[in-house]
């Protein structure tokens, strides 16, 4: 009755369009077979494949299926069919018999790197491989043409390639790339090539389906937790619970009797796991398992760091990522002074799908299935945990449910491996609780910002500072990266131009004579990490919140304010007008309308939001108009649903989205109350996707930015009153 | 004890505590449903009973042997036919698609008592969570499905 796929230890077909099978055996591309059985199978390691790739990025079977080779990760925000339109593009294939797969880093690793960076991350998936994956294409489409033209003995100049078929104009001739693959694997690559102007574009930059939704819809597509190998045991972990704190003893003679218990397993110096014939037995024993904790950051309460961070507004102490003219004398020489303090928590990123891994560990080799947003970070991950060589372990990507930034990291890998070095030839699939994900996550960083605007008689904006307090993901995560001691990647959005092209694609865009934006690093103890968008999310809550309060003391119209600092930048006011222009923005309908506009990730985007805030003080928030420059776009109906997406878990922050500390321990372990948006709270959204050329700017993370100011700055003109204090929770707006 | 799945009467050995969810999953070798929080919160685990949705993470398998035929995502149809498949194929809803087998679901079993929801009908009944944030495409998605039943 279940209809299960085996399982390629080489790699997985991860998309078959049109024919709704997602897992395929690779032992010959070109048969998709679908097998029932009660387990899916660990295939044989192939030697080689039956039939040679014509290059790294483009394999053709004989019947003309072409699977293009995928090297960053699919989490939902849709890389895989972009780049896979790339590579199709320049391929001039039949989009219909388009597959993809991915390779292993171990893979990558072997071949000199030849696909790259598998790191998918910083909404870099297309942004920064167009190019080289598009040069695969277009290499691999010269050498199926060669391969043609040297069989008819014809000139390739004669010889053209579309949708698969090579034909000689002369005589007629044609072919298909099937027929010729096995021929062009044999030829040199080309010296060089020439990439298609993106008007000349068919299958790039049009609307096309996702290669990989028939599987996802009816419930084909496996996910890391769905792993299934022969003999698998299932393991289910628990952390120290304390920030920072350790494992001190465990009595596993209180559940080794329990059903189906193989192993009570120290996993580290911090967890401690259970083995079991099944998950859901190995859960029950950890939740009886004794356990006892030590140390740690047990006087931690997020509450009491709160003056740690009020602290930090005023410090004299701070990093500067921004600075021009002369702050102090606008402000001493101001008509007015606006100032606004607001504050936003600690997130968790809450993938759907809890972090697992599948580990199988011998004495000489070492192998992972897992969901990653970083291939070659897990394989590093297997090989520091497995105490083998990197060349004897390999890592098999799996679609993730869920990334967000979280599964870039490689500690429920390292986990999974150390169970299962302690059951050499056993696979172990760990799977995390709800729970243990929520309080062993790597958080969104918890600031406050302090702006204040200088405004002199006639309502200019004469001075602004914006002072963040709050933590540093680098400091924790990557120290090496900081500069002098400064975390420049906290001023997301904000920070100088021509600091560095990695800064670039986060300045601030607007113009201001006197300004000055500061960091005052202020670190709990709690890990932090990369949240989808990052830091662009509260520095665009910060500002954008700040230029709306400094419009209205000004007396002038947000989006007119704004513009007015925003001459040098066109592509910034044109979103911001764009989104202004369809919302009916200055209209007087009586709708409550807020703006903002934002630079991140090299993409301008920009949203306004239309709220209803009732009687008592409950928000709905009604329509949001959305407008993204992320200069070039793949497919604008994936880059609408990143908008939307965006929109969502950016707002399920800013509406129910905190983890708090006491003891040392998160007090939100579950949705009940770490809520996320439902569907009743979904605004309709309306995107202007609007590309203006020339830069490839990025999609899955920018405008996640521009949603909760939009609808803060809203709730404003809906009420008067301003809402500082995130998340909103049930606060009344009318009373706040 | 005997289960009804996707029409096909089933013998599972377990102990009767445990949920549906982990029955379907880890002695049925059905992952289409998927385990999200344990508590019934987000609705990934959403399968049906008797044509209604049910959250499988919190009903024990004795008492889901007791309430009549459980239907999974892998039975909803063989062939991905399901108007709300369809509906959901066309207008590609799902991103990452962890949630969607039990999206889908949860909105089959709402279509299944009322084949016509409005808007608000919607924000009742559909309350599962979703990361990625389908939620627009869903409603769509639901407004779409109606017109293929």
């Amino acid at each position: 009755m279940t209809e299960q796929f085996k399982l390629s230890r080489r790699g997985f077909v991860i998309g078959a369009a049109g024919t709704g099978l997602s897992i395929s055996f690779l032992a010959g591309c070109d048969q998709v077979e679908d097998v029932v059985a009660d387990v899916i199978e660990q295939g044989p390691t192939p030697d080689a494949e039956p039939f040679p790739e014509v290059n790294a990025w483009v394999h053709i079977a004989s019947d003309d299926v072409v699977t293009i080779r995928i090297a960053r990760s699919e989490m939902g925000q849709g890389t895989l069919t972009g780049l896979a339109q790339l590579v199709a593009e320049e391929l001039e294939c039949d989009w219909d018999k388009v597959v993809t797969e991915y390779p292993t880093p171990g893979e990558n690793l072997r071949r000199d790197r030849v696909w790259k960076d598998f790191a998918t991350g910083g909404s870099r998936g297309i942004r920064e491989s167009h190019d080289y994956v598009r040069e695969g294409g277009a290499a691999a489409r010269m050498m199926l043409i060669e391969a043609a033209a040297t069989e008819w003995g014809v000139p390739v100049e004669e010889c053209s390639a579309a949708k698969s078929v090579i034909s000689h104009g002369p005589s007629g001739k044609t072919t298909t790339y099937g027929a010729v693959a096995a021929a062009a694997a044999e030829l040199s690559p080309p010296f060089e090539v020439t990439l298609k102007d993106e008007k000349d574009w068919k299958v790039a930059g049009q609307p096309v389906l996702r290669l990989d939704t028939p599987d996802k819809i009816t419930g084909k597509q496996v996910f890391g937790s769905d792993i299934q190998l022969d003999g698998m045991l299932n393991a289910s972990v628990k952390a120290c619970p304390v920030r920072n704190g350790k494992l001190k003893s465990f009595d596993a003679a209180a559940v080794e009797s329990m059903p189906g218990v193989r192993m009570v397993a120290k996993v580290d110096d911090t967890a401690v796991a259970v083995i079991a014939d099944t998950w859901w037995q190995a859960n029950t024993a950890l939740e009886a398992l004794p356990i006892e904790w030590e140390g740690g950051n047990a006087d931690y309460s997020s509450a009491a760091f709160e003056a740690d961070l009020e602290e930090g507004l005023t410090a004299k102490e701070a990093y500067v990522g921004n600075q021009a003219g002369d702050v102090e004398a606008a402000f001493a020489s101001a008509a007015q002074v606006v100032e606004a303090t607001y504050r936003m928590p600690h997130q968790n990123h809450a993938c759907m799908e809890p972090m697992n891994a599948t580990a199988l560990w011998t004495e000489d080799k070492c192998e992972v299935w897992c969901p990653t947003q970083n291939g070659e970070n897990a394989l590093a991950a297997a090989a520091e945990a497995s105490g083998l060589p990197i060349e004897q372990c390999e890592v098999y990507k799996v679609h993730l449910g869920g990334g967000f930034g979280r599964r870039g990291a490689g500690d429920y890998v390292a986990q999974a491996i150390s169970l299962a070095k302690q059951m050499p030839g056993t696979p172990i699939k760990l799977m995390w609780t709800r729970e243990e994900d929520m309080r062993q996550g790597f958080f969104h960083p918890t600031t406050k910002g302090l702006a204040r605007g200088a405004l002199d008689a006639e309502g200019n904006l004469t001075g602004i500072h914006l002072r963040v307090s709050g933590q540093s993901i680098l400091a924790a995560l990557l120290p090496d990266l900081l500069q002098n001691g400064a975390d420049l990647a906290t001023f997301q959005g904000t920070v100088a131009s021509g600091l560095s092209p990695q800064l670039d694609i986060h300045a601030l865009k607007y113009s201001f004579d006197n300004m000055l934006f500061d960091h005052a690093m202020r670190n709990p103890p709690v890990r932090p990490g990369f949240w989808r968008g990052v830091n662009a999310n509260q520095n665009a809550i910060y500002l954008e919140c700040a230029m709306d309060e400094f419009a209205h003391a000004a007396g002038r119209d947000p989006l007119e304010f704004r513009l007015a600092h925003l001459k040098d930048s066109p592509k910034m006011a044109a979103v911001l007008q764009a989104v202004a222009d369809k919302a009916g923005w200055g209209s007087n309908d009586g709708k409550a309308r807020g703006l903002a506009g934002f630079y991140s990730f090299a993409a301008y985007t920009a949203a306004c939001a239309e709220v209803t805030v009732d009687e008592d003080g409950r928000l709905k928030i009604d329509r949001i108009v959305a407008a993204t420059d992320p200069g070039i776009v793949v497919n604008p109906q994936q880059v609408e649903a990143q908008v939307e997406g965006s929109f969502v878990y950016g707002l399920s922050a800013m509406l129910h989205g905190e983890v708090s500390f006491e003891n040392g321990e998160a007090v939100e372990q579950n949705f009940d109350t770490f809520n996320s948006m439902r569907i009743s709270e979904m605004p309709v959204v309306e995107t202007i996707v609007m590309p203006s050329g020339g830069f490839w700017g990025g999609v899955g993370e920018p405008t996640i930015a521009v949603a909760p100011p939009a609808v803060l700055n809203a709730i404003f003109a809906a009420t008067g009153k301003r809402v500082r204090n995130l998340p909103i929770k049930d606060q009344n707006l009318r009373d706040v | 004890m005997k289960l009804t799945v996707n029409g096909n009467e089933v013998d599972v050995e377990v102990d009767e505590n445990t949920p549906l969810l982990w029955v379907l999953r880890e002695q049925l070798g059905l992952t289409g449903t998927k385990y999200g929080c344990g508590i019934a919160q987000c609705g990934a685990c959403t399968v049906h009973v008797n044509g209604q949705s049910v959250r499988s993470c919190v009903v024990p398998v004795s008492a889901a042997s007791q309430m009549g035929e459980i239907t999974t995502i892998e039975g909803l149809s063989d062939d991905g036919s399901h108007p709300v498949q369809q509906a959901w194929q066309e207008i590609d809803v799902p991103q990452c698609g962890f949630c969607q087998p039990g999206m889908i679901m949860a909105v089959a079993g709402m279509l299944n008592s009322n084949p016509n929801p409005t808007d608000e009908d919607i924000d009742a009944e559909i309350t599962n969570i979703c990361r990625c944030g389908t939620l627009a495409r869903v409603r769509k998605g639901i407004h779409l499905a109606k017109t293929k039943a």
